[in-house]
């Protein structure tokens, strides 16, 4: 396996824009630019769109940074060149 | 016991602890006052970021401006949480890693030249200081309901308040303190959120509650309150929009890079042990904001039908058709008699926050749109909207126009200064550390010697606060809209370049200065066009563009700084083009920055 720091730095950028993907598509896709759409759909008594700007696109950014760190340390370990 | 003892008691109290806490961990050395020796776990510096960066922005202007923008205020949410996603993977661990204590030291070696950590030190300063100005506006609004004076009084308490506070720790002090600061704040805003949740919905969750039913009515809280204040003309709550979709997005971004951009939360990642600790302490951080951030549209939706529902009988009422309620809305009896409203609009009166104009001369509050009055406004002989309600008011009246204890009221507003105080001192820090250190110490004065530089440091603060409390007088904005602009400030100068410094090896000085000047500059015009220059009234110049505000695409100067950093971008790629490359030392340097091993102690201190 290349173990380069190029490949490292490969895998680095992939994680990162998969996770800004789903952080896009929360926030300004489901929050702001198809939030009128998604409105006549009802999740827990609130229209859709309306709850990702307001509730969802929240829990789903905590959840992104425990994955991010989660992934990011299985790279550095595999790379390694993580710490202790 | 009455309120006022009762506020004196709870304020009082939660000022000791915070100051016992300042006095045992009272910093030592320059590094110790910066950044508390590196030794703070990721759970407690999550919370402690969590209490330095939810401010009186968030705590006491935030739900108040959602109530009055619906939907749109999603913006607000959405744009101070996202932020910390950008920063856990583009920023944190890579400064971690970097080993160095203030953002203007990482640009100064990043782009090898003292000119460039100049131009990030003044960039800093403008968003800081305009930051603090929207934290003195909420200082004041706590402090004059808090003491009973009127809303400049209550700046000037709080300048007071603020230097003494700031001025006593340093780092290692404020950490520990703002843990407990993070407890009482978060305490102050859920327990009311709480309450009210249960008086609305039956629910004792707010993040569910805004979803659930009205009590006594087979209608949603969100359906009701849509019902309401359409009724009264305004637009409709769950759908209205902040200006045009493309502002919201811009709003958004700007509020999200700046998050990631602002030095005195990105200080906060220097102080964890190690790499995997930068990330883990900006999620944690997120965590602990996250609780405060889905509370709050239940807090706002609810003060919003509450405060219609405290100067209108019928809005709370259950109606069989449509025509029997909007004639009840109108009829004379429902708006409340004035001599008989109720005690926290007689307490809110005294700050001059609130005010009432009996424009139809009957005596009673009529509340509404009268920009687009509903025909039953103008068939029952109603003359304007005589309730002016500052929106900054909202969260701190919230649980008085609820009629919860007294003692909740009381911890309400010892949260409001605890998120004033803590963001206030952070950021005086951050200000006090540019100026002393990045500034004199390294670069005009290099043999300072450390008692100086911590006295540099304090009369920065000191003069900061005097800046901050004079603007704070007369507010470009709400807290949270003038908050807001720092964020674009921030966004349009440090994130582009901090960004470009980790993840563009060829980035060089050259391009790097003119992005930051080119971003920061393009931002600050527009924000003066239409705020006045420094924000001194009676400066503005939208003249020159004729007049219109917003005339950039219908988007608004507290949303600009996304369009800023783009600037920013666009200019630092092409002058790097042009000009000589990064040196190859430079470009080791950001490699060897990029992988987490061989982390280091944070120094800086020393030299």
């Amino acid at each position: 396996m290349d173990k380069s720091g190029e490949a490292y730095w490969k895998a680095t950028l992939t994680l990162v824009a998969q996770v800004l993907a789903v952080w896009f598509f929360v926030s300004f896709g489901c929050g702001i630019l198809f939030a009128d759409a998604l409105n006549s759909m009802s999740i827990g008594g609130y229209p859709l769109g309306f709850w990702f700007a307001q509730q969802g696109s929240m829990y789903v950014f905590v959840i992104l940074i425990f994955v991010y760190m989660h992934f990011m340390g299985k790279i550095d370990e595999k790379f390694d060149v993580h710490e202790d | 016991m009455t309120l006022q003892t009762m506020t004196y008691l709870v304020v009082g109290a939660t000022f000791a602890l915070y100051i016992g806490i300042a006095i045992w961990a009272r910093a030592g050395s320059t590094s110790e006052f910066y950044v508390a020796g590196g030794g703070v776990p990721p759970v407690l510096n999550g919370m402690a970021t969590g209490a330095d960066w939810m401010s009186a922005a968030s705590f006491i202007s935030m739900a108040g401006l959602i109530a009055n923008m619906g939907y749109g205020g999603g913006l607000f949410l959405m744009g101070w949480t996202g932020g910390y996603v950008l920063l856990a993977m583009l920023l944190a661990p890579y400064l971690r890693k970097f080993g160095k204590f203030t953002v203007p030291q990482f640009i100064g070696d990043r782009y090898y030249s003292k000119s460039a950590s100049i131009v990030a030190v003044l960039c800093l300063l403008a968003a800081s200081l305009t930051y603090i100005i929207g934290q003195m506006t909420g200082v004041g609004v706590a402090f004059s309901r808090f003491l009973g004076v009127s809303n400049h009084v209550g700046v000037f308490i709080g300048m007071g308040i603020v230097f003494m506070y700031a001025v006593f720790g340093g780092m290692k002090g404020i950490t520990y303190t703002q843990v407990a600061q993070y407890c009482v704040l978060i305490l102050a805003y859920t327990i009311p959120a709480i309450f009210i949740s249960m008086q609305l919905t039956g629910n004792p969750l707010p993040q569910l509650g805004l979803g659930g039913g009205f009590v006594g009515t087979d209608m949603s809280l969100l359906g009701k309150l849509d019902q309401v204040v359409m009724d009264l003309g305004f637009p409709q709550y769950t759908t209205m929009t902040r200006i045009s979709t493309l502002n919201m997005f811009v709003y958004t971004m700007s509020l999200m890079i700046g998050t990631a951009g602002l030095p005195h939360v990105i200080m906060r990642f220097f102080t964890v042990p190690k790499v995997k600790d930068a990330r883990a302490s900006a999620g944690w951080a997120l965590v602990f904001i996250a609780i405060l951030y889905t509370t709050a549209p239940g807090v706002a939706a609810m003060a919003r039908l509450n405060l219609h529902a405290s100067v209108n009988k019928a809005v709370k009422m259950d109606y069989a058709t449509d025509e029997l309620r909007k004639a009840a809305m109108f009829a004379p009896e429902s708006s409340i008699k004035y001599d008989e409203r109720p005690d926290w609009m007689k307490r809110w009166e005294v700050t001059g926050l609130l005010k009432f104009e009996d424009k139809n001369g009957d005596g009673r509050i009529q509340y509404y749109n009268d920009k687009n009055p509903p025909a039953g406004a103008v068939a029952a002989g109603w003359k304007g909207s005589e309730l002016k309600v500052n929106r900054d008011i909202m969260v701190l009246a919230n649980p008085e126009i609820a009629n919860l204890p007294n003692w909740v009221i009381a911890l309400v507003a010892a949260g409001g200064l605890a998120a004033a105080l803590s963001t206030a001192a952070g950021l005086l820090l951050a200000i006090s550390s540019a100026i002393s250190h990045d500034l004199f110490k390294n670069i005009f004065m290099p043999d300072m010697s450390e008692k100086s530089e911590l006295m540099t440091g304090k009369v920065a603060m000191a003069c900061s606060i005097v800046v901050a409390g004079y603007l704070g007088l007369n507010p470009p904005d709400f807290a949270a809209g003038t908050v807001a602009i720092a964020f674009g400030l921030a966004a349009s100068s440090i994130f582009p370049a901090l960004m470009m410094g980790i993840f563009n090896k060829k980035m060089n000085k050259e391009g790097a200065m003119a992005g930051m000047l080119a971003g920061i500059g393009v931002t600050m015009f527009y924000v003066f066009a239409h705020k006045g220059i420094f924000f001194i009234k009676g400066t503005s110049f939208l003249g020159m563009f004729g007049g219109k505000a917003n005339f950039f695409m219908g988007i608004e100067p507290n949303a600009f700084g996304a369009i800023g950093a783009l600037v920013n971008f666009a200019v630092a790629y092409v002058v790097s083009k042009i000009t000589p490359a990064c040196p190859a030392h430079i470009t080791e340097m950001v490699e060897n920055v990029r992988v987490p091993r061989g982390s280091k102690a944070v120094d800086g201190a020393a030299h």
